[in-house]
């Protein structure tokens, strides 16, 4: 049992468990299954964003930029749709994807060849791509009748009962997943993040992989630029302020370690899914949504001391006893 | 014990490589010093308002707040950490300033309820990456949330307004002729703070730490105490931005100050503090806040919408990184061929 | 396993070539580092089907020769030549498929990943659709850690290993790999005697396998038992190279050294005196267990052991670094608790650490600043540094150790690896302390350097002060030590005197074989 319990994931499914069952105690219709396919729904795009700064958060780096990239890549997703109502919307998601695999490939490009921090180069790169989202749209909204009704449909589309939305990041879930466990790239994450100075000896480009995580955290967040946009049926410079807090917390709650090398797609899932219940909880129990911010400031810092008392390095053990306890 | 002495001869080894003033020519220093004219001489050029000692006076309130809290920062950096809270902090002291005036504080309560805030806040950070060894990256952007947090919890879509008229002085009070307060204590901060990092052995541990921490642990230096005293040096700082701030405006939001982490960041990186620590000094931080207040007043005076502002603050962080890389490479490259 | 390097049956291409060809050949291979020449026109061959020995002291460049040959470095000058082909490795990955494969001296692992994929990360082996079969993966590296004599589960992760473990999963590793030419780092260094035995056992089969393997070592029984080639580096230059059937021991130390061994080391009797410091039932949950000694004023005691038996462990906890869980500490015979390096320092234990970089030296600070850093109180007043003070002091202590610089203003990192040393040693002279722990003291020096250092170090006991010097070089030990302590596996495996001190004796002390054996 003891052992069962020091599974970072389990303990996150208790406390998710116990966080919904206190909840249902009090409002049973918080755990009806529509409900809680609600707060998946809900929460899907921290799920998709979360799984992309995990990737650059286990090469040893962090992409702030994550919601300004969101926002840029949905308003050029809304602007072309406005401009152009008959281009099909599948192109306009891929334009998405790919403006953001190129936000990302910007981050990246300056992580790999220049050397720089990664938190200068997006926290500098957060404003800039915000400040670029009022120069095309010149500070303007683009609303819901602005927008096709097939552009904001795809994401509330049902699909065996469930929403595309729901769909998409349970794929993403899945394709990272495989790509993270199976994929020598996907190790090589670990690897770098892990011991830099070994990855090198183990013939690995540190840099180009961070360049890679970049890129696939770029591409999520097109993704989920989108699917903002869409689902919320509007468009302008702000959206989304501050979102790539709540996406480093949903990483760090899922016990991806801040230093790298370790962390699991299902914990980030985990980690976001924490924090989609307690905003989806709050209006339930009555309680004033300017909490939330000041709930996840201190879900996160316990979650990081949690982290850190994981991760404690042992030394080199050196007492033959002492390693068969270990 | 006496030392051992030794070898018959005995060789000097000479104090300094190159003198002082060649030093000071080739410093980062120098080179902003030389922006900052231009970029003053542009101001002139392109608006006829600028030059009027009224304007400029104004001018120094773009950077007299953010500067006091870069300053701290600025030391926080070089010792290899970052307090992405400041803003936060900041924050939380006006709220908790408006809610002590709202209970009917005076000015000397206001003042000292905004400096304990932040004191306290400080000693949080303080305490989360010293005492329990957090990494100040995630700690300071989860207090960050939680200092701003409880902000919006006292206030929620609401503002403190109605402060003392005496309480004014501290943000909108002239010392002598245009010269403001806050530019008073702007330019004394500054003076502390050089000397504190530059010719106390407080301020060579802080350089030592940020170089290499486990070095200067294993010197003997008390590593995480000097971590603790920055922290909470960087949230004092916050809370006297914060009575300055809320001073000025005459109102607190929980939304005030929104985003100044970045401009302080910036602030500090731009003035030649490396953000990895270990380098970088006061005197180009000041610079660098006089640069960055004149632009964005220059771009005030030109009609330039603010978020524009804050691209140009994105790029100028990025390109003050990237540039002497770049240089450095072509210059390698050169030297090569 | 297929894709795996011992193919029983296949004899390999080397074993249809002329056997002196050689199979890898360097020449004139050049390395400069800012400040240090590594490596100055090195010749080196190695033959299929043979083990080639390369001997030298620490820092005659052995170590750059590897990652040159791996593609982690690249030779400012020179060549390399396979088959007699001229090829280079820009990437390790290069190395790696031309057959280079190599067991690094520093075990380059990753704590959070499991035994298998440490051994196969880079080159996993994937089912049709391009993903890792881990299924597979788990089986072929079961297989390559019995291979080896290693039992452990592959899933394991490797942060719950200890030290010797660790270096057979890096053993495992270098074999994974398709390789024609293998390259030993020290690979015994961390072994117990019979996964030694079971290494040489290994070596064997390989050289069977018509590999040609490079095997760095510094104990010559080991040497002779093995190899049937020798290379002998000095100061970064090959100073000889030949049949070990044809040399004997004393030639190769003579070729090693330079010199003759006898003169090396300029010990002074000193006078002995009372008891300093005093170390009782010192105990660590992990490190090490009942450590008990005593040192006398003016004595240097010096710790012989293998890597990582747990010698700088103690002296770290001895430091404040690190926490002992029970045990006393007495200085001048007053207890004495020591929970930093600071409260250690007030008390008069100073730590020269074996990492440098890391630990040592602040290199990017100058070197005035880096030897005034644990004297602060002493060069200012009331909290504000005194300039003139301070180079004063820096001024004087470097003038005493002979430090070789432009400038005191000098970053430290600019100076050469023996400079950089007496900058740390001179830091801790300028606090006057009572004990100082050396840890490998001359480890990566210049023999210029480590001849100062030593006859520096003569002289300090010569004064009174009391000197522990942790070292894995014999003659070092022998040559400087008036008592020594042998550590293994976090334990003390005997004391002796400096009278009637044989080579042998602590070999076997530290390897932890009877005297039967």
């Amino acid at each position: 049992m003891k052992a069962l319990f020091r599974h970072r994931e389990l303990q996150l499914v208790a406390v998710i468990l116990v966080m919904v069952g206190l909840i249902a105690l009090r409002f049973p219709t918080f755990v009806a299954p529509a409900s809680l396919g609600n707060v998946f729904n809900d929460t899907s795009i921290l799920i998709i964003l979360a799984l992309g700064q995990m990737t650059v958060i286990l090469t040893k780096c962090v992409d702030l930029s994550t919601a300004a990239t969101l926002a840029l890549c949905g308003m050029v997703a809304a602007m072309l749709n406005n401009l152009y109502p008959d281009l099909p919307v599948l192109l306009l998601v891929l334009v998405a994807i790919l403006t953001g695999a190129l936000l990302g490939a910007i981050n990246g490009l300056m992580v790999w060849r220049l050397d720089m921090p990664p938190i200068v180069v997006t926290l500098g790169t957060m404003t800039i791509y915000r400040g670029i989202i009022f120069l095309i749209s010149g500070g303007k909204w683009i609303n819901a009748h602005e927008m096709t009704d097939s552009f904001k449909a795809v994401p509330r589309a049902d699909i065996a009962g469930i929403p595309v939305l729901s769909w998409l990041a349970l794929l993403v879930i899945a394709v990272m997943a495989v790509g993270l466990r199976r994929l020598r790239t996907g190790r090589a994450f670990y690897a770098v993040g892990g011991n830099p100075h070994a990855a090198v000896y183990t013939g690995i480009d540190v840099g180009y992989t961070r360049f890679l995580s970049f890129v696939i955290s770029g591409a999520l967040s097109g993704l989920a630029g989108y699917l903002w946009i869409a689902r919320y049926a509007v468009a302008y410079v702000d959206i989304a302020l501050g979102f790539e807090l709540d996406v480093v917390a949903a990483c760090v709650i899922g016990g991806v370690s801040i230093a790298g090398g370790i962390g699991t797609v299902y914990g980030a899932v985990l980690g976001a899914l924490f924090l989609g219940t307690i905003k989806n909880a709050l209006p339930v129990i009555n309680i004033s949504p300017f909490w939330q911010l000041a709930i996840s400031g201190s879900v996160i810092i316990l979650a990081v001391a949690f982290n850190a008392r994981a991760e404690r390095r042992k030394g080199r053990v050196i007492l033959k006893k002492a390693e068969v306890s270990a | 014990m006496s030392a051992p002495s030794t070898r018959g001869e005995t060789r000097l080894v000479p104090d300094r490589l190159q003198g002082r003033a060649e030093r000071l020519l080739k410093s980062w220093e120098a080179l902003l010093l030389a922006v900052a004219i231009a970029i003053f001489a542009l101001n002139v050029w392109s608006s006829p308002y600028f030059l009027d000692p009224w304007n400029l006076s104004d001018a120094t309130f773009n950077f007299t707040e953010k500067g006091l809290i870069a300053f701290a920062l600025a030391l926080v950096i070089v010792s290899g950490e970052i307090d992405l809270s400041v803003a936060a902090i900041l924050a939380l002291s006006s709220t908790l300033m408006g809610l002590a005036m709202s209970h009917g504080a005076g000015t000397p309560e206001i003042v000292a309820i905004g400096l304990l805030t932040g004191l306290a806040c400080g000693a949080i950070n303080g305490m989360l990456v010293s005492g329990l060894g957090l990494p100040s990256i995630v700690v300071t952007i989860g207090t960050m949330s939680l200092f701003r947090g409880i902000a919006f919890i006292i206030l929620g879509d609401k503002a403190f307004t109605g402060y003392p008229v005496d309480f004014a002085w501290f943000g909108q009070g002239y010392v002598w002729w245009v010269f403001s307060f806050e530019l008073l204590l702007f330019v004394v901060a500054a003076i502390l703070f050089a000397v504190l990092l530059h010719a106390t052995s407080f301020g060579r541990m802080v350089y030592a730490i940020g170089n290499n921490a486990v070095a200067a642990q294993f010197s003997g230096i008390r590593v995480e105490r000097v971590k603790f005293l920055l922290f909470l040096l960087s949230g004092l700082m916050s809370g006297l931005a914060a009575v300055c701030l809320t001073s000025r405006l005459g109102s607190t939001r929980p939304s005030i100050a929104t985003g100044w982490e970045l401009e302080a960041v910036t602030m500090a990186v731009l003035g030649g503090i490396n953000i990895l620590g270990g380098s970088g000094r006061i005197g180009g931080v000041v610079l660098a806040a006089l640069i960055m207040g004149m632009v964005t007043f220059g771009f005030g005076l030109l009609n330039v919408p603010g978020i524009v502002m804050s691209i140009f603050v994105g790029l100028l962080l990025i390109l003050v990184i990237a540039l002497p890389k770049l240089i450095g490479r072509l210059g390698r490259a050169k030297r090569k061929a | 396993m297929t894709h795996l390097s011992f193919p029983a049956s296949s004899p390999g291409p080397a074993a249809d070539m002329p056997a002196d060809r050689p199979v890898i050949r360097l020449a004139g291979i050049a390395k400069t580092f800012p400040g240090v020449r590594a490596l100055g026109g090195v010749e080196l061959s190695l033959h299929a089907g043979s083990v080639t020995a390369l001997i030298g002291e620490n820092g005659a460049g052995k170590s750059t020769l590897v990652k040159i040959l791996t593609g982690i470095y690249q030779p400012d000058e020179g060549h390399i030549e396979m088959d007699g082909a001229p090829v280079r490795f820009p990437t390790t990955m290069d190395a790696a498929r031309a057959g280079v494969t190599a067991i690094h001296q520093e075990t380059v692992l990753f704590d959070e990943l499991s035994v298998a994929e440490n051994i196969f990360l880079g080159h996993q082996p994937r089912n049709r659709f391009g993903l890792i079969d881990w299924a597979r993966m788990n089986a072929d590296a079961r297989a390559l850690l019995d291979r080896i004599g290693a039992r452990m589960d592959p899933a394991m992760r490797l942060r719950d290993l200890g030290i010797a473990n660790r270096h057979l999963v890096a053993i495992a590793r270098a074999l994974s790999i398709d390789a024609r030419v293998v390259i030993m780092d020290e690979p015994t260094a961390a072994l117990s005697h019979k996964e030694i035995g079971e290494l040489y056992d290994l070596v064997e089969r390989l050289k069977a396998e018509g590999k040609a393997i490079l095997f760095i070592s510094h104990k010559f029984d080991e040497i002779f038992r093995i190899a049937d080639r020798y290379t002998v580096f000095r100061d970064g230059e090959m100073v000889g190279a030949g049949l070990l059937a044809e040399t004997s021991q004393n030639d190769l130390v003579r070729l090693m050294v330079g010199r003759d061994v006898g003169q090396v080391f300029p010990k002074v009797a000193a006078d002995i005196g009372e008891p300093v410091l005093t170390v009782a039932g010192y105990c660590h949950p992990t490190e090490f267990e009942d450590i008990g000694f005593e040192l006398r004023r003016g004595e240097i005691l010096g710790f012989y052991g293998l890597i990582g038996a747990g010698r700088s462990e103690v002296m770290q906890a001895l430091f404040g670094v690190t926490r002992p869980s029970k045990g006393a500490v007495r200085i001048d015979g007053e207890v004495a608790v020591i929970r930093t390096p600071a409260e250690a320092v007030a008390r008069g234990i100073v730590y020269v650490p074996e990492d440098r970089g890391r630990q040592g030296a602040i290199t990017a600070m100058p070197i005035v600043s880096n030897v005034t850093l644990p004297s602060l109180s002493r060069t200012s007043r009331r909290g504000f540094i005194r300039m003139a003070e301070e180079f004063a002091l820096a001024r004087d202590y470097t003038a005493r150790l002979d430090l070789r610089a432009a400038a005191l203003d000098q970053p430290v990192g600019t100076l050469s690896g023996g400079n950089q040393q007496k900058v740390v040693i001179a830091k801790w002279l300028a606090t006057r302390p009572k004990v100082i722990i050396l840890d490998e003291p001359t480890k990566g020096i210049d023999i210029g350097s480590k001849a100062a250092v030593h006859a520096f170090m003569s002289e300090l006991a010569g004064q009174g002060l009391s000197v522990i010097m942790v070292s894995s070089e014999i003659p070092e030990i022998m040559g400087m030590s008036d008592r020594v302590i042998v550590m293994r596996e976090g334990r003390i495996a005997g004391r002796f005197d400096r009278e009637g001190l044989t080579p042998e004796m602590l070999v076997r002390a530290a390897a932890g074989i009877g005297e039967a054996a």
